[in-house]
Formats: structure tokens, C-alpha cells, sequence
């Protein structure tokens, strides 16, 4: 019985999810200040580092919007293990296609 | 008597365990979605890549041809639009319909928004003579014509997503009027909102590989 009533409690927790009001715009906030911190940069003359600076930028947005708005965080783990293997083929993809461009002759 | 309480703990235990895989089931499947999509813009940013390495100087060059203010504005229009969706969620889990109904009609808006600067962004530019096949762009350098096919493919190809994204919000509307969508029933309310950030988080890439080169 009490087994019965531990999985209840259980399967309750699961449904509730603590995230605030608050936190959201806190992080919409910071999604704001890094639009803007990117846009002002980019006026900036850092030769090679532009593109490396605005590309971390956008991959620090994108995952604040992965954790936060998209639950992910506290998602189960089988959702990061999908993440995680889409991300690697990308990668995979990436690689090998410019493994082409650089080495072609 | 005792037994059929037992029974009834243990059935409503099973439903609400069946209920919550119904609702993993939901959610994977969205999410094998949303990866489908997600290779779908690789494809186009691998293009990118390549085309952008072969032609820097071009690149280059178009790409200040691009009004950065349009693409800073739709940016955060966009990144509001996102916030409204996970509030409308979590007014819904706290079982504030009206302010769930609000927040959600307020990210189809800021989706509509974002269209519209979207068009007048491209009449500008249509009038510049910007645009696929035009005398102006032919009389430019490849990497030039190259860079604005891709700006108006991928944009293009994302607008038509922001558009899907505000049918789907606006059926979730009607669902959630209707009660079709509840504070204990509400994954579908959940799936939209995924896609919609999905939206969300490609332009966040689109946005400094067209608009911030300098």
C-alpha cells in the first residue's frame, strides 16, 4: 500500500514544474542584454574574432532557451541523450564537409 | 469495502502512470520532430559555411548590405515572443486561463510582428534591387549573389516557419477556450511552445551570420 501511495506522490512530482514567472523574464532579460552586447560588438573591429565572438553569443542565447524555455533541464535524461546525438551528428556533418573544402585540390 | 478502496488506489494509480507516459510518448515524438527540422536549417547553414569560406571577401561585402536595426528589432521581438509562450505554459499549470489566454495571443502577435517587419525589411531591400535575378545583384561578384540566395532562402524558409508556428499557436487558442486545454492536460500547449522556441533559436543563428558581419 504504501509502495502504491510513494508512486502516486511520485508520478505528482513529475507533473509539477517549480520554474517562476520570475525566472523566465530573468533570462529573457539576459536574452535581451546579449542581443544587444552581440549587435554593439559587431561595430567593433576584431578581425577573426567577430564571427567566433558572435557565433558563442548565439550558442550561449540558444542553449538559455534549450535549458530554461524548453525545459530541458529539467527534462528527463533521454531528452539530453537525443540532444546530445543530434548535436554530435551535426558535428559529424560539419567535420567531414569542410575536411572536403580545406583538402581539395 | 477495504478491498475495493485497495482496488480503486490501484487503478487510479495505473491511469495516472498511463497519463504520464501518454505525455513522455508526446513529448519524444515532438522532440524527434523538432531534430528533423533542426537538420532540415543544417543543411542550409552547412551551405553557408562553405560558401561563405570560399567567398569571404563577398561575403563581406553583402553582408553590409543588410540592415542590421531590422534584424536587432525582429531579434527581440522574437526573444519576447518566446517568453510570452512559457508564461502562457505557466499560467495554464497554475490554472489562470484568461492569463494563459493573454500571454499566448500576445506571442501570436509579436509573431505577426515580426512578419511585418520582416516585409518591410525585404521591400526595402526589393526596392534596392536586392533580390534573386535582379539586374543590380546579377551585375555583382557570385559571392555576392550567393550570399543574398541564401539570406533570402533561409529567411524565407524561417518565415514560413514563424507562420506555421502562429496556425499551430492559434488552434492552441481555441483549445484552450474551449477547455480542450486544462491546467492537468496541457501537453499540446507544451509541444507548440517547443516548436515556437525552435523557431526562436535558429533565428537567433540567422541573425549574426546575415546581419553582423562588419
Amino acid at each position: 500500500m504504501s509502495d502504491i501511495a510513494q508512486e502516486i506522490r511520485d508520478e505528482k512530482k513529475t507533473h509539477v514544474e517549480p520554474i517562476n514567472y520570475g525566472r523566465y523574464v530573468l533570462v529573457w532579460l539576459a536574452l535581451i542584454a546579449l542581443t544587444c552586447v552581440t549587435a554593439v560588438v559587431a561595430g567593433i573591429n576584431l578581425a577573426a574574432f567577430t564571427l567566433v565572438v558572435a557565433l558563442l553569443i548565439a550558442v550561449t542565447k540558444a542553449s538559455m532557451v534549450v535549458n530554461i524555455f524548453m525545459h530541458i533541464k529539467v527534462e528527463d535524461r533521454i531528452f539530453k541523450i537525443f540532444l546530445g546525438i543530434a548535436g554530435f551528428t551535426i558535428l559529424i556533418i560539419f567535420t567531414l564537409t569542410f575536411m572536403d573544402v580545406f583538402f581539395r585540390r | 469495502m477495504k478491498l475495493s478502496d485497495a482496488e480503486q488506489t490501484i487503478e487510479r494509480t495505473e491511469s495516472h502512470a498511463e497519463d504520464h507516459h501518454d505525455e513522455m510518448r508526446g513529448k519524444m515524438g515532438m522532440w524527434l520532430f523538432l531534430l528533423t527540422e533542426l537538420l532540415l536549417f543544417t543543411g542550409l547553414f552547412l551551405m553557408y559555411s562553405v560558401y561563405r569560406y570560399l567567398n569571404t571577401a563577398d561575403f563581406h561585402r553583402a553582408g553590409l548590405e543588410t540592415h542590421v536595426l531590422f534584424g536587432t528589432v525582429n531579434t527581440m521581438v522574437l526573444l519576447t515572443s518566446s517568453l510570452t509562450m512559457v508564461l502562457s505554459i505557466a499560467a495554464i499549470q497554475r490554472g489562470r486561463k484568461w492569463l494563459s489566454v493573454g500571454f499566448l495571443s500576445s506571442t501570436i502577435l509579436l509573431g505577426l510582428a515580426f512578419l511585418v517587419i520582416k516585409l518591410f525589411e525585404w521591400s526595402l531591400e526589393i526596392k534596392e534591387g536586392l533580390f534573386p535575378g535582379s539586374t543590380v545583384l546579377l551585375s555583382k561578384p557570385n559571392g555576392e549573389i550567393l550570399f543574398f540566395g541564401l539570406y533570402y532562402t533561409m529567411t524565407g524558409l524561417h518565415g514560413l516557419h514563424v507562420v506555421a508556428g502562429m496556425i499551430v499557436l492559434s488552434f492552441m487558442l481555441v483549445f484552450i477556450l474551449r477547455d480542450k486545454i486544462t491546467p492537468t492536460d496541457y501537453i499540446k500547449l507544451e509541444n507548440a511552445g517547443l516548436y515556437w522556441h525552435l523557431v526562436d533559436i535558429i533565428w537567433i543563428f540567422l541573425f549574426p551570420l546575415f546581419y553582423l558581419i562588419n
